[in-house]
């Protein structure tokens, strides 16, 4: 599904280098997961995959079912099934929480060359995902993410994904500052979606979330390269002794 | 005292060849503001409120503008129309002019001796001469051609549209508006239409007791043009006023509102939602609220969406007189520059004579949330439709002010349709 091969990215405006030959392969209906410390590069990868401006890529590259993802503008890689929740999702004022859905799903659809979804079934669909968040109706008429607590814009993020239905999804922290039953939620919501021909890679720092999510392969990242790469395990090693074994042992 | 010669230049040169109508009271009217008009000349760019916008632009001796021939704004909403092509009443294209609880008779019909125009004619636009003058208005006091004189004694079930049209790409314009809202009455006025090459209006609101006034226009399509507008009103107690202008497109707009609140618990709100592209395009706000009396609110809401080397400018004053206590005041405005070329000059002002009072301004001049943008993209909203969606979101603030959610939407319909025009 998703292919990445020695990638190497600098800012743009700055000699600062941040990925340094990321390999990494995930395949249709598994789900990875990528653990490492801060400032790991982590979120950079997700950014430079979904085509956010301002970095460079030096090396390498990155493809989608065999399509060469760096080229494409960002709303290409949505169309082509690309998907990253953010790990600060954005407020927009100003723009109504359901158009900025409506928007994007026919966005996609006309992009595919499919019919565009009625006003009517798009309700029932939008009514439908919401209600299994448990995001209610208030949350839906207010501007995107405006006013929105923490957790309402993590699920707000899930639900976008169960109505895009994408086929890589990229997950950035989307665990971190949720509360037990709120992560619960997003981890249903996640799970409703594996599917044979959907993948997924999972950025967290925490066990927890990795107990509902369950991952098949789990990579650790430091200073812009996969480290190390193994089973769930990998995970529970995480939680018990932290990065700096693994990191030692890297290095050794 | 003698004025600089280069004021009377632009006077001369601009009055050449109007015609000045002296029979019956509105020659009485027009012979005061002729001598009003002729104690001040017309501004130079030093004047105060002249140095953002070239006053002999309004001066321009012939000047020229396509003709737009298509549909105009509000044309869907059920209204008593008034067209005026090249600024002459077309009685054919309009309704009759009798409705319910509204008298409308036009000023190059009201000859008598006795009209109750003759009261608020020339005189609400006198008291805006001070403190700072506006002779563009005086000059149309003293030359309109034609204009309405509307009376509104109860509810108007309808709002009345003023159109205005032009068959001549040099059509040159210049109507005066009387409205007179009787205690507890309401009225809706629209306005909208290309206009003319040049386009020059007064309009002159009292609002009695309890009142209500609602204004909403539309300046759109034609590119070449030149419009200078004049509102003034007079705002007694309990009274509300509310005025709402989108400007699009145009060489030289230049749209003046004084407004005098004189009883006390009144409302009065002006907004504006004004977007244009290329160097050409300059576009001009100034607001002038005096607050004289108790516990009345006012608001200031503009926003600007400039590109490719645009200038926007605002100008805007809210005065509170000793005395107008619990005064709420609140100015804002904002500009979403597109590129780096286009500029948004705003001079926000407050002079407050009354303790007790709340009073906030604010402008600010921003680019595109390029994090936003990302994220619409992300999400597969195209760039150019992710972009229109923000600038839309921008104008929503303002739009919001118009109460009437049909005509907001009209406006919107509007303004999204000249983003798509001006993509990219
Ligand atoms: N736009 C940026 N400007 C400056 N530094 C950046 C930018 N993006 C990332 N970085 C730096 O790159 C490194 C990796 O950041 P990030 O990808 O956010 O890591 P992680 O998500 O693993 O915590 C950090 O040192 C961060 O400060
Ligand atoms: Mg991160």
């Amino acid at each position: 599904m998703l292919k990445i091969n020695n990638l190497h990215v600098k800012l743009e405006e700055e000699e600062k280098v941040i990925l340094r030959g990321v390999d990494l392969e995930v395949e249709a209906g598994k789900v990875h997961a990528i653990m490492g410390p801060n400032g790991s590069g982590k979120s950079t990868l997700s950014y430079v995959l979904s085509g956010r401006d301002g970095y460079e890529v030096t090396d390498g590259s990155a493809t989608l079912e065999g399509e060469e993802l760096l080229e494409m503008e960002p709303e290409e890689r949505a169309a082509a099934g690309l998907f990253l929740a953010f790990q600060y999702p954005v407020e927009i004022p100003g723009v109504g929480n359901m158009t900025f859905l409506r928007t994007a799903l026919n966005a996609q659809r006309k992009a595919r060359g499919e019919e565009e979804i009625s006003a009517g079934d798009f309700l029932k669909l939008v009514r439908e995902k919401a209600a299994s968040l448990k995001i209610d109706a208030d949350m839906m008429k207010r501007p995107v993410n405006v006013g929105f607590s923490g957790g309402e814009k993590k699920r707000n993020e899930i639900l976008q994904m169960a109505l895009l239905e994408p086929k890589m999804c990229i997950l950035d922290e989307t665990d971190s500052g949720l509360d037990v039953d709120a992560m619960k939620l997003v981890s249903e919501g996640v799970n409703a979606l594996r599917d044979e021909g959907r993948a997924f890679l999972v950025i967290t720092h925490y066990q927890r979330l990795l107990d509902h999510i369950r991952p098949d392969v789990v990579h650790i990242m430091a200073n812009g390269r996969i480290v190390k790469t193994g089973g769930p395990e990998l995970a529970l090693e995480v939680e018990k002794n932290g990065y700096a074994d693994i990191l030692s042992e890297v290095e050794a | 005292m003698t004025l600089p010669q280069a004021k009377l230049d632009q006077l001369s040169a601009r009055i050449a060849g109007l015609h000045f109508p002296s029979t019956g009271w509105q020659g009485k009217a027009r012979g005061a503001a002729l001598e009003r008009l002729s104690a001040m000349g017309l501004p130079v760019r030093r004047d105060e409120y002249w140095r953002y916008t070239d006053p002999a632009k309004l001066v321009a001796p012939q000047p020229q503008a396509e003709v737009w021939g298509g549909e105009v704004a509000f044309d869907e909403i059920d209204a008593l129309k008034v067209v005026f092509v090249d600024g002459m009443f077309d009685a054919e294209a309009s309704d009759d002019l009798t409705m319910s609880g509204v008298e409308i008779s036009r000023l190059a019909e009201a000859v008598t001796d006795l009209h109750w125009a003759a009261e608020i004619y020339g005189e609400l636009e006198t008291k805006g001469q001070y403190p700072a003058q506006r002779p563009f208005a005086a000059l149309g006091s003293a030359f309109a051609t034609d204009g309405l004189l509307i009376r509104v004694t109860g509810k108007a079930d309808r709002p009345v549209a003023v159109i205005y049209r032009s068959s001549s790409n040099t059509s040159d314009v210049n109507l005066h508006h009387c409205v007179k809202v009787e205690e507890g009455a309401e009225i809706t006025l629209l306005e909208s239409g290309d206009a003319a090459a040049r386009l020059l209006t007064v309009m002159e609101v009292d609002v009695a007791k309890g009142a209500r006034f609602h204004h909403v226009r539309a300046q759109g399509r034609s590119h070449q043009r030149i419009v200078n507008t004049h509102v003034f009103a007079r705002i007694a107690e309990e009274a509300t006023f509310k005025s709402f202008t989108a400007s699009i497109n145009g060489v030289m707009t230049r749209n003046e509102a004084v407004l005098d609140i004189v009883g006390d618990d009144a409302v009065a709100h002006v907004a504006g939602a004004s977007v244009g592209d290329g160097s050409d395009f300059h576009n001009d706000d100034t607001v002038f609220i005096t607050h004289a009396a108790e516990r009345c609110e006012s608001r200031q809401v503009y926003k600007k969406v400039l590109k490719n080397g645009a200038t926007g400018v605002f100008q805007g004053k809210i005065l509170v007189k000793p005395g107008a206590q619990k005064t709420d005041g609140y100015q804002i405005s904002q500009s979403l520059l597109l590129d780096g070329d286009s500029q948004f000059l705003a001079k926000p002002e407050l002079e407050i004579y009354a303790d007790d009072v709340k009073c906030s301004h604010g402008s600010t001049s921003g680019a595109i949330d390029e994090t936003a943008l990302f994220y619409l993209r992300s999400r597969g909203v195209p760039e150019r439709r992710a972009q229109s969606l923000l600038v839309l979101a921008f104008l929503a603030e303002a739009l919001a002010e118009i109460e009437e959610e049909a005509l907001a939407e009209d406006l919107r319909l509007r303004l999204e349709n000249w983003l798509d025009r001006h993509e990219g």
